[in-house]
């Protein structure tokens, strides 16, 4: 087989490896920058959860270990929980006096 | 759960009583908390509400006396006595910042500080003096804090609550704060303070007994045998924050001060029994 042939197979072959993972790798950085915006909102709030936060950790660890789809979907999950916790400060500013003792 | 289905679950959250558009009256709310855990607990003695727990079930009850005659925070109370007496670097004494040397005081703290506009814990006070005296300032959490902390509370013992808050706008307002703090729903439970101390003492959390809010602070600080050691006020609403699963404040952060202020004042008239020892 010609020389020339073998190479545009390893050029395809690697094109076809990289992309997902640098869709992979972009999906992780947009997910993880909503999940940090929202936990510091929170965060403004005084409102942050643990679990929030530590998803937020798992998530970064995770892509330092290359593990970008685990990394995302942490993340997403932080993000979530964020959501919650503003949405839960937010509804307490004034629901918190349907539990006073009067 | 997914963030709507947990939205959901936050509206649907119960609640006592609908609210009213009103102005601070603390003496009110004193009358209407007391009252409520009266009635809640027509066989516990007023005076009892101090010992927590220990009030609300018979069998942990009869554990704590027999307790009481060894206690662990015994060790607790001599160091106490020590670091107040020691003199700092320049010879002045923590005794010294203090009224009657700290002696038989406890049951005025927290107080509205009209100069520094802010509310003055123990706690606080203890490591503004030794600041001011070119110490570095304890943990607010365990060991030497807790140690003054339990010798100053041993030393008041029996003596009533009697927290005040000045005619200056800022004392109320630190003190409403105090009481949104403790109302408030946080964390990924949705729980608020009130959720455990005022709607559920008396009922078990696995394996431990809630106690009720009123009282809970006269016992501060205290051992805890789940700390395997001594606890401040500070550690104990630190750690109720994480137990909710919300990211706990600075310990003496204002928030956390104007809640001591609050829930002390609600218990004004029941006597100081601290240290305590719990579970």
């Amino acid at each position: 087989m010609p020389r020339s042939i073998l190479a545009c197979a390893a050029a395809l072959l690697l094109t076809a490896v990289a992309a997902p993972a640098r869709a992979a790798e972009a999906a992780f950085k947009a997910a993880y920058a909503s999940a940090e915006a929202a936990n510091a909102e929170a965060g403004k709030l005084r409102n942050q959860w643990t679990t929030a936060v530590a998803a937020l950790a798992a998530a970064k660890k995770a892509a330092e270990a290359g593990d970008f789809d685990k990394a995302t979907s942490e993340a997403r999950k932080s993000e979530q929980l964020s959501r919650a916790a503003i949405f839960q400060a937010d509804e307490q500013k004034t629901n918190w006096k349907l539990m006073e003792i009067r | 759960m997914t963030g709507l289905a947990m939205a959901a679950a936050l509206i649907a959250a119960p609640s006592f009583a609908a609210p009213a558009a009103d102005a601070p009256d603390p003496a009110a709310d004193l009358k209407a908390f007391q009252k409520y855990f009266r009635d809640k607990f027509p066989k516990v003695k007023f005076e009892d509400f101090v010992n927590g727990p220990y009030s609300m079930d018979e069998g942990l009850y009869r554990q704590w006396k027999e307790k009481e005659e060894f206690p662990p925070y015994e060790f607790a109370l001599d160091l106490g006595k020590e670091l107040m007496a020691k003199p700092f670097g320049n010879g002045k004494t923590l005794a010294d910042c203090f009224p009657n040397k700290g002696v038989g005081i406890r049951q005025d703290y927290p107080y509205f500080d009209t100069e520094q506009g802010k509310v003055v814990t123990l706690e606080l006070a203890v490591n503004q003096c030794r600041e001011a005296n070119g110490e570095p300032p304890y943990s607010y959490v365990k060991d030497e804090m807790a140690a003054v902390t339990a010798y100053m509370a041993f030393t008041s013992r029996g003596k009533p609550f009697d927290v005040k808050i000045p005619d200056d706008p800022r004392a109320l307002a630190a003190y409403e704060n105090g009481k949104r703090y403790f109302y408030t729903r946080r964390g990924q439970l949705n729980f608020s303070c009130a959720t455990c101390h005022v709607q559920s003492p008396g009922e078990r959390i696995r394996a431990e007994v809630l106690a009720p809010a009123l009282g809970i602070l006269n016992a501060m600080p205290i051992y805890r045998s789940e700390w395997s050691g001594m606890g401040t006020t500070s550690r104990r609403f630190t750690s109720c924050n994480s137990q909710v699963r919300g990211v706990p404040l600075k310990p003496q952060d204002e928030d956390y001060r104007d809640l001591e202020y609050y829930l002390s004042y609600v218990s004004n008239g029941l006597p100081i029994s601290g240290p305590g020892a719990r579970p």
